[in-house]
C-alpha cells in the first residue's frame, strides 16, 4: 500500500528522465546508500573484510562486463586478465611513484586497463558470439602469463607476488597490512557508488542507446549511423576500465597481495555468472548478482551450525556446492532475465497489492 | 487529391547504370533513374526483381560493382551507410529491425544518434551539457511520438508490440533522423485494411508537412497508385517503366512482367 506512484506527474523531460522516477525508490535507494555507509559501525572485521569487501568489488567488476556483455552483446571471458592488469599496473605505478595518491594510480591502472581491453577487443569486428568468447580468452591467458613472464611487472620479486604498499589517504592508512577493514570498505563503497551511477548515466544516453542497438541489431544499428567498430571498441575500453579499477582495488583493498592465480580464468566465469544470474543489461541485476554469487557461499558455510546442525567439514563443502549449483538452475529456470528482473516483477506486483490488476 | 503544400523540385538522387551482382546473380542490371525532391516515388516489380537491392544500394548496405550514385550533387560510386545517414538518407526493412530489447522511446531515440555529440566522460556524470542535450533530442522525439500517435507504448519494449505498431515505431525512428531521403521497404506488408490507411496518412503527411522526399516499395498495387506521384518498375533486375501511375499502369511491358503473355 505504501509502494504507489499515484499523484506523482511528471510535468517537464527532465523528470521523467530521472533514474528513479518513483519516489519512494528514490527514498529506498538513498536509505540504502546512507545504510551502506553506516555498516562499519556495526559490522565486525569477519564480514567486512571476508564477504563485504569482496562483494563490492566483484560488483564494480560485474558493472563493467555488463556493460560490454549485458549491453553491447560483446561476449567476453577476459575480465580476469583485465582485472590483473588493473591489480599490476596500480602496483607498478604506487611503486614508482610513491608519493601519488593510491586511488589515483587505481585509476590510472583503469586507464591502462582500457587501452589493454581496446587492444583485445579489435577482433570484435569481426567476430561475433561464442567465437568472440574463445578469442578474449587470449587476453586472460596472455595477460596472465606476460606478468608471470616478465619480472618487470613484479619489480623482480623472487617470489612472483606483488604486495601492497602501505599508503596514506589523508592521513589515513588506506592499503597495506595495517589499513583497517572498515576504511577499505569505505574506499571500495565510494568508488562502486560513483562508478555505478557513472555506469547508469552512461547506459541510458546515447552510448548506452547505440551499444543496445549494436548487440539488438547490428545491421539495423549500421544503417542508422552507428559506427559499429568505435562503438564496440568504446564499449571494451570502458568495461576494461571498470575492470581494471575493480582488479586495482582487489589486490590493494582486498587481497592485501597477490599473484597471477587470483586472477585466473575463474574469476572471469565467476564475473560472467554473476551477470548471467543477475540479470544482463542492468545495473541493478550486477550488484544482485555478485552479493549472489559471493554470499550465497557463505551463507550455505554458516547456516547449519546456525540450526544446531553439525556435520564433517568435508561434507559440509560438498553439500554447499551441490546447493550452489542447484540454486543457481533454479534461478535460471524461474527468470532467464537474472534476479534483477525478479525484482522489478516484485516491484510491479507490490505496486498494485492487494489488487490482481 | 488535394494540391500538395510543396512543388517537386529538382534530382535529389540520381541512379546511374547501377548493376550489382552476387557471384553469378545478377540482382540489378544498369539501372538508371532519380528521385526528385518532395516527390513520392514507388519503386515496384515481381518478387526478386531487385527492389530491395535497389535501396541497399542507395543507402550504401550493398556496394555495386558498376554505376554511380548522385546524391545533392555529389556522386559516389558507391554509397556507405554511415554517410549515407550522415547526409539525411533513413530507411525502414521489409523484416522490421527495431532494436527488440529497448523500449519504444529508446528506439526512436536511436534515430536520433547522429545529431547527438556529447562526450562519454560528461555523459557518465550526465552534467550540464549532455543532460541539456538529451532533454532537446527527448522533446523532438516526443514529437514525433505525438505524430505517429503511439504516445501510449512510449515505454513498452518493442519486442511486445503487435506488427503494425512495430512498423509505425520503425518508422518513427526513421524520421527522428529528420531525413531528406526517406527509404521505405514494404512499409504496408502483411498490415490490415485500417493499419494500412493509417500508414498512408503518415507517409503523405510526412511528405505534406516536412516535404521529405519518399521512395518506398509496395505491392499493394492500389495504396502505389494511390499515393506516389511517380513508379519506377523492375523486373530481373533491370527497369522496365518509369512514370506516373497512369502511364505505368497502361506500360505493356508492366502488364506483361506482372499477369504473364498470352501465348497462342
Amino acid at each position: 500500500m505504501i509502494y504507489r506512484e499515484a499523484g506523482q506527474f511528471k510535468t517537464s523531460y527532465g523528470a521523467d528522465q530521472m533514474i528513479f522516477p518513483i519516489l519512494q525508490d528514490r527514498i529506498f535507494v538513498i536509505l540504502a546508500v546512507v545504510a551502506a555507509y553506516l555498516v562499519p559501525l556495526i559490522a565486525n572485521e569477519y564480514w567486512l573484510q571476508a564477504v563485504l569487501i569482496p562483494f563490492l568489488i566483484l560488483s564494480l567488476a560485474a558493472i563493467g562486463l555488463n556493460l560490454l556483455t549485458g549491453y553491447a552483446g560483446q561476449l567476453s571471458l577476459g575480465t580476469g586478465g583485465f582485472m590483473a592488469v588493473g591489480g599490476y599496473m596500480t602496483y607498478k605505478i604506487t611503486t614508482a611513484f610513491p608519493d601519488l595518491n593510491v586511488l589515483i594510480a587505481v585509476l590510472l591502472a583503469g586507464l591502462i586497463a582500457a587501452l589493454v581491453g581496446l587492444v583485445f577487443g579489435i577482433p570484435s569486428l569481426r567476430i561475433k558470439g561464442f567465437y568472440l568468447a574463445v578469442a578474449t580468452l587470449a587476453a586472460q591467458f596472455f595477460i596472465l602469463w606476460l606478468f608471470n613472464k616478465v619480472g618487470w611487472f613484479v619489480n623482480y620479486s623472487p617470489s612472483g607476488t606483488i604486495t601492497a604498499p602501505p599508503r596514506t589517504l589523508l592521513g589515513i592508512m588506506v592499503t597495506g597490512p595495517e589499513a583497517t577493514a572498515p576504511v577499505r570498505y569505505l574506499i571500495v563503497l565510494t568508488f562502486l557508488a560513483f562508478f555505478a551511477l557513472a555506469a547508469k548515466n552512461l547506459v541510458r544516453g546515447r552510448i548506452g542507446r547505440s551499444w543496445m542497438a549494436i548487440r539488438d541489431m547490428d545491421i539495423a544499428a549500421e544503417i542508422i549511423g552507428i559506427r559499429p567498430y568505435q562503438t564496440k571498441l568504446l564499449a571494451f575500453a570502458i568495461s576494461s576500465f571498470y575492470c581494471g579499477v575493480a582488479g586495482g582495488l582487489y589486490v590493494f583493498c582486498y587481497l592485501g597481495s597477490a599473484e597471477t592465480e587470483a586472477f585466473d580464468i575463474a574469476l572471469s566465469f565467476s564475473v560472467l555468472f554473476m551477470i548471467i544470474i543477475g540479470g544482463l543489461g542492468s545495473i541493478l541485476g550486477s550488484i544482485l548478482g555478485a552479493a549472489f554469487i559471493t554470499m550465497v557461499p557463505i551463507f550455505l558455510t554458516n547456516a547449519p551450525p546456525l540450526i544446531g546442525l553439525s556435520m564433517p567439514i568435508d561434507l559440509q563443502k560438498h553439500i554447499e556446492v551441490m546447493l550452489f549449483g542447484s540454486l543457481i538452475v533454479f534461478f535460471l529456470i524461474v527468470e532467464p532475465r537474472g534476479i534483477a528482473r525478479l525484482w522489478q516483477i516484485a516491484k510491479e506486483k507490490f505496486r498494485l497489492w492487494p489488487f490482481p490488476y | 487529391m488535394t494540391q500538395k503544400a510543396r512543388q517537386i523540385g529538382d534530382t535529389l538522387l540520381k541512379v546511374e547504370g547501377v548493376s550489382l551482382t552476387f557471384g553469378g546473380v545478377k540482382a540489378l542490371t544498369d539501372v538508371s533513374f532519380e528521385i526528385r525532391e518532395h516527390e513520392v516515388l514507388a519503386i515496384i516489380g515481381p518478387n526478386g526483381a531487385g527492389k530491395s537491392s535497389m535501396l541497399n544500394v542507395i543507402n550504401g548496405f550493398y556496394h555495386p560493382q558498376e554505376g554511380a550514385i548522385t546524391y545533392k550533387g555529389e556522386t559516389r560510386k558507391q554509397m556507405r551507410p554511415y554517410a549515407a545517414a550522415k547526409s539525411g538518407i533513413a530507411r525502414t526493412f521489409q523484416n522490421i529491425a527495431l532494436f527488440k530489447g529497448m523500449s519504444t522511446l529508446d528506439n526512436i531515440m536511436t534515430g536520433r544518434l547522429l545529431k547527438m555529440h556529447c562526450n562519454f566522460l560528461l555523459q557518465a556524470l550526465y552534467l550540464g551539457p549532455a543532460r541539456e542535450e538529451e532533454l532537446r533530442h527527448r522533446a523532438s522525439v516526443e514529437h514525433i511520438i505525438d505524430f505517429l500517435e503511439i504516445q501510449s507504448i512510449r515505454r513498452t519494449p518493442v519486442g511486445r508490440l503487435p506488427y503494425g505498431l512495430q512498423k509505425r515505431v520503425e518508422l518513427g525512428r526513421a524520421l527522428a533522423a529528420e531525413p531528406d531521403l526517406l527509404l521505405l521497404d514494404e512499409p504496408m506488408a502483411g498490415m490490415n485494411v485500417e493499419e494500412k490507411e493509417d500508414m498512408c496518412r503518415f507517409i503523405l503527411d510526412v511528405n505534406d508537412e516536412f516535404g521529405t522526399t519518399i521512395a518506398l516499395i509496395e505491392h499493394d498495387m492500389s495504396v502505389v497508385m494511390d499515393i506516389s506521384d511517380r513508379v519506377v518498375v523492375l523486373d530481373y533486375g533491370r527497369k522496365i517503366a518509369d512514370g506516373s501511375p497512369d502511364e505505368v499502369r497502361a506500360n505493356p511491358e508492366v502488364i506483361e512482367a506482372y499477369l504473364g503473355i498470352r501465348h497462342n
